[in-house]
């Protein structure tokens, strides 16, 4: 479980987290929702440590992640899988180069061993056989899969998604959601995404965590979102038409 | 402002030289950056020293216009003036151009494009593992292409002298071969050390504190060169102070 308690961060006079706190279970697919600049994205780098919060806490399973020194912030990365906006792929490694590499960096597996443990990833993302491909001959969605091949590849307890499903077409966005929704499942993960999609709401958001202006406006599921009163939730929901549409044939 | 980004560059190299994760992977990273600084350059560094050698003693031999100096100076002068000077800062300045911006806009890609975050999250020392193959490769392959900079720069001293009708291959011989010291080979290799130092973290620095998507990634390469090459200058000078 992943703990946040009272977190804050200031960038200069710009308060981006005013006091969130809140808890992510396993085996259940968490979503950080708000519009562009409610501070969604700064949570999640916040929670990860590629930002240092002014005050609060990041609690994994019992570990203060922020009161840790970096030799022991290392340890619990070991078991942090991340994928990212832009997948962040190493341009100049191959597919398999790239799944292997925390496998190649971490572990003492033998050859043999990492390529099964590359081939399993490669199969579970329906990227079987695409080992030599490097990342410029792959598609937006194929990225995405490779990206999620790669922060399981170490069999990770906490997954986090920035914007998996940006730039893509509806299809490939619910093959994404709905991968990332099982793997959790399957391994009993901690998964964490950051959305502004409403259709991986509807889709996937078991627990929804709604951020207006730094603050935590609402917390509930996809079921109780759209029977809620709270007027900044209803203004982001029903920002699309189709939404609204859904919502009145229901 | 300047002490702020200083204390920056410095906790940077503090953080290169932490202990690797794993050897075996850094080896290979060093052996394909020496590969890359190394025989990347090889081209352009000989094209240039054999031209920055012919130059030397054809100016060298135009100024000496006295019949009370012998000839075989031009030689002596080719040989010193290629091997303190010539050689290695004319050299560290084009590797500034060529590996420094290569090495900035490389890892400032890495940057704006997160790649560099997905090595934080994995727990590797984005630093280590990113720059301190850069640096060994430079330190170990620019002294060595220095050092064929010189053979290649009296070489093409020679050919330009004789050439042209300027020296005589005997007196340029003799000139190479009188009065040298050898301690100014090693003066040559302080500075290709040091300056393959300077390209290759100032480099590295520029591209890792990279903000923002390609224009600042072409800034950084920018700044990147002018800062090496301005640090290579000023080294140069205090290096000659102290030894010389």
């Amino acid at each position: 479980m992943i703990e946040v308690k009272d977190i804050f961060k200031k960038f200069g006079d710009n308060e981006v987290l005013k006091g969130i706190t809140a808890n992510f279970k396993p085996g259940v697919t968490s979503l950080i929702i708000g519009s562009s600049g409610s501070g969604k994205t700064t949570l999640m780098k916040n929670m990860v440590g590629l930002h240092e919060p002014n005050s609060g806490k990041v609690i994994y399973d019992e570990r203060d992640f922020t009161s840790l020194d970096t030799k022991e912030r290392i340890e619990i990365r070991k078991e942090i899988g991340m994928l990212f906006q832009g997948s962040a792929l190493f341009d100049s490694m191959t597919v398999e180069r790239n799944i292997r590499f925390p496998l190649d960096m971490f572990t003492d597996q033998g050859k043999g061993e990492k390529l099964d443990r590359v081939n399993d990833v490669l199969e579970r993302v329906n990227l079987a056989g695409k080992n030599k491909l490097f990342p410029s001959e792959l598609s937006g969605g194929m990225m995405k899969r490779v990206g999620i091949a790669r922060a399981i590849a170490m069999r990770p307890k906490y997954l986090f998604c920035d914007e998996p499903n940006s730039g893509l077409d509806p299809k490939s966005s619910i093959m994404i959601d709905e991968l990332v929704s099982e793997i959790t499942k399957e391994y009993d993960i901690t998964t964490v995404i950051v959305t502004h999609d409403m259709n991986s709401v509807m889709g996937i958001g078991e627990h929804i965590l709604f951020l207006h202006q730094g603050e935590k406006w609402w917390e509930g599921s996809k079921d109780e979102i759209t029977s809620t009163d709270n007027k900044e939730l209803n203004e982001f929901v029903f920002a699309t038409k189709l939404m609204e549409t859904l919502l009145k044939k229901k | 402002m300047v002490f702020h980004y200083f204390g920056k560059y410095i906790l940077l190299i503090q953080a290169v030289f932490r202990k690797p994760e794993k050897y075996i992977i850094y080896k290979n990273e060093i052996f394909r950056e020496m590969v890359s600084i190394g025989l990347g350059s090889l081209g352009i560094i000989s094209i240039i020293s054999i031209f920055i050698g012919a130059v030397t003693t054809v100016q060298t031999a135009f100024q000496l216009t006295s019949d009370l100096i012998p000839k075989s100076i031009i030689g002596g002068i080719t040989r010193d003036s290629t091997i303190l000077e010539l050689s290695p800062t004319i050299c560290s300045l084009v590797l500034a151009g060529k590996v420094g911006s290569s090495i900035a806009s490389q890892i400032g890609t890495m940057r704006v494009t997160e790649q560099i975050d997905a090595l934080e999250i994995m727990g590797i020392n984005a630093p280590g593992y990113l720059i301190l193959p850069k640096i060994l490769g430079g330190v170990i392959m620019i002294p060595m292409l220095v050092i064929v900079a010189i053979a290649l720069s009296i070489t093409g001293g020679y050919l330009a002298g004789t050439a042209s009708g300027a020296i005589s291959s005997a007196e340029f011989i003799q000139g190479l071969t009188t009065d040298f010291i050898p301690f100014t080979l090693f003066v040559a290799m302080v500075k290709a050390l040091i300056f393959a130092f300077i390209i290759t973290t100032v480099s590295a620095y520029q591209g890792y504190y990279t903000d923002g998507g390609a224009i600042e990634v072409g800034n950084s390469s920018t700044k990147a060169v002018v800062i090496s090459c301005i640090a290579i200058l000023i080294s140069d000078y205090v290096i000659a102070q102290l030894l010389l």
